[in-house]
């Protein structure tokens, strides 16, 4: 992922060594980006064969890496970048509903309800976990949590849709699915 | 400890024969004092009706209604009067002040009627107003404010003189996301601080979740719940 223009985007800053941009990462990610060493020195290892950094030794023989030219000029071409294709809608989620629909209103109305009952529980979770970070310190932690707010309240969003359409869906086609309605309820 | 509100088994029907709606259908649920539950689900499902059943002002079609343990239905027109100005409050979407009268005219209002002396029930309206934070430019009329702080108002006027049930009919209807969550967090507030059992009708799944509980309705019944402690949902939908 774009774990290598985290890195350079910490490099622009200053050199630093490699253990140092581990923790400056996680920082500035809110913690829920953990790093493990091996894969911070590997990717620094890519970025150093394809000249986005250079190593020179620092204090106590470590390798302290700074950002090249051809570096920089990446990092602004990964901040400009915008997604080239609208990524495909597909997500566990939505396969869920739509193979419920597939099976017959009862059982999707039914999967909606369920998925809506365990996402809106999530929601209140973080809710709670966002009021208890509100005094403002770590502003990373507080936005990361905002997005997985919004993100549920998406999908509760589109639940809902779901429901009212599979709800008119179901209205529209009473007159001649009404013998297998009064049989599915009971 | 007794549920500030109950409904046993409750069943509301409008009109007879071809055009009856069964606009609720077997509804249990009970409410503790200090807990805020959220009700949603899609338009016509039922939701303001359980309200009204819950402040008296309809007569349920079968079941029992319980406020502070005492049954609603047993009630005379003017035991149920006196419950819903001082036991119950009530907060809608909107239109709910009297614009001639001030905010703090507003919320004596029910205490007035109640026959409460004008000089404690200025008293009890100016607590009820520093409850929702507002206790500045009392002799304002509602068309001063803005429309999350006439909101408040509402909410103090719905709270005067201790009552200890509120119910709220999408009462972030009217406002926009900001005005909104500071209502609903001032809901929340009122009730895990002060001990208010409250009940919030909305279709906003971003202010269910500020609820200790979130009742999903569907075709007036309830098909789920959130449990409180946030573990397993309980879902009635999965029996059927
Ligand atoms: N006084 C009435 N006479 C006849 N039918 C009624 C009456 N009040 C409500 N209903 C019917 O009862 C059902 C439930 O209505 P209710 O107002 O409780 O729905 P709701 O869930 O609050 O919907 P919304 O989200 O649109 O406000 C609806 O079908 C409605 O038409
Ligand atoms: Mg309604």
């Amino acid at each position: 992922m774009a774990v290598r223009e985290g890195l350079l985007a910490l490099l622009q800053a200053e050199p630093h060594y490699g253990y140092q941009l581990k923790t400056e990462f996680e920082q500035a990610t809110g913690g829920v980006w953990p790093l493990n060493v091996g894969q911070v020195y590997t990717t620094l290892d890519r970025l150093e064969r394809d000249g986005l950094v250079s190593v020179r030794t620092g204090v106590d023989d470590q390798k302290l890496y700074s950002i090249t030219l051809a570096g920089a000029s990446a990092l602004g071409d990964w901040w400009h970048a915008v997604p080239a294709d609208e990524p495909p809608p597909r997500d566990e989620l939505m396969l869920k509903v739509l193979m419920a629909i597939e099976d017959g209103e009862a059982h999707a109305l039914d999967v909606v309800t369920r998925q809506r009952a365990a996402l809106t529980e999530l929601l209140q979770k973080r809710r709670r976990a966002r009021s208890g970070e509100s005094d403002g310190s770590d502003v990373a932690a507080l936005l990361v949590t905002d997005a997985l707010i919004v993100r549920a309240e998406a999908d509760l969003r589109w639940l809902d849709v779901c429901e009212s359409r599979i709800l008119s869906m179901n209205a529209g086609t009473h007159r001649t699915r009404s013998a297998h309605r009064t049989r599915s309820t009971k | 400890m007794t549920p500030t509100l109950e409904f046993r088994d409750i069943v509301k029907t409008f009109g007879s024969g071809s055009t009856e709606v069964k606009a609720v259908s077997h509804i249990s649920l009970s409410i503790q004092p200090g807990e805020f539950v959220a009700i949603t689900g899609p338009s016509g499902c039922g939701k303001s009706t359980l309200l009204h059943l819950a402040g008296g002002l309809e007569p349920p079609s079968a079941g029992r209604v319980l406020v502070h343990g005492r049954d609603v239905v047993d009630m005379t027109p003017n035991q149920r009067a006196a419950l819903r100005r001082t036991d119950v409050g009530y907060v809608f979407q909107s239109l709910n002040l009297v614009p001639a009268l001030t905010a703090l005219e507003n919320v004596m209002l029910p205490l007035e009627l109640d026959g409460v002396a004008a000089r404690h029930a200025r008293s009890h309206a100016t607590d009820a107003l520093r409850s929702v934070g507002l206790h500045e430019q009392l002799s304002r009329y509602p068309d001063d404010f803005s429309g999350g702080q006439r909101q408040r108002i509402a909410i103090a006027r719905a709270l005067v003189g201790e009552r200890r049930l509120l119910l709220a009919d999408e009462p972030t209807g009217a406002l926009d996301t900001i005005n909104s969550d500071q209502v609903v967090e001032l809901l929340a507030s009122l009730a895990s601080e002060r001990g208010v059992a409250i009940v919030m009708v909305t279709h906003e799944p971003r202010f269910a979740s500020w609820a200790d509980r979130v009742v999903f309705m569907r075709d007036g019944k309830i098909v789920s719940e959130t449990s409180p402690d946030f573990g397993e949902s309980v879902s009635a939908a999965v029996t059927s």
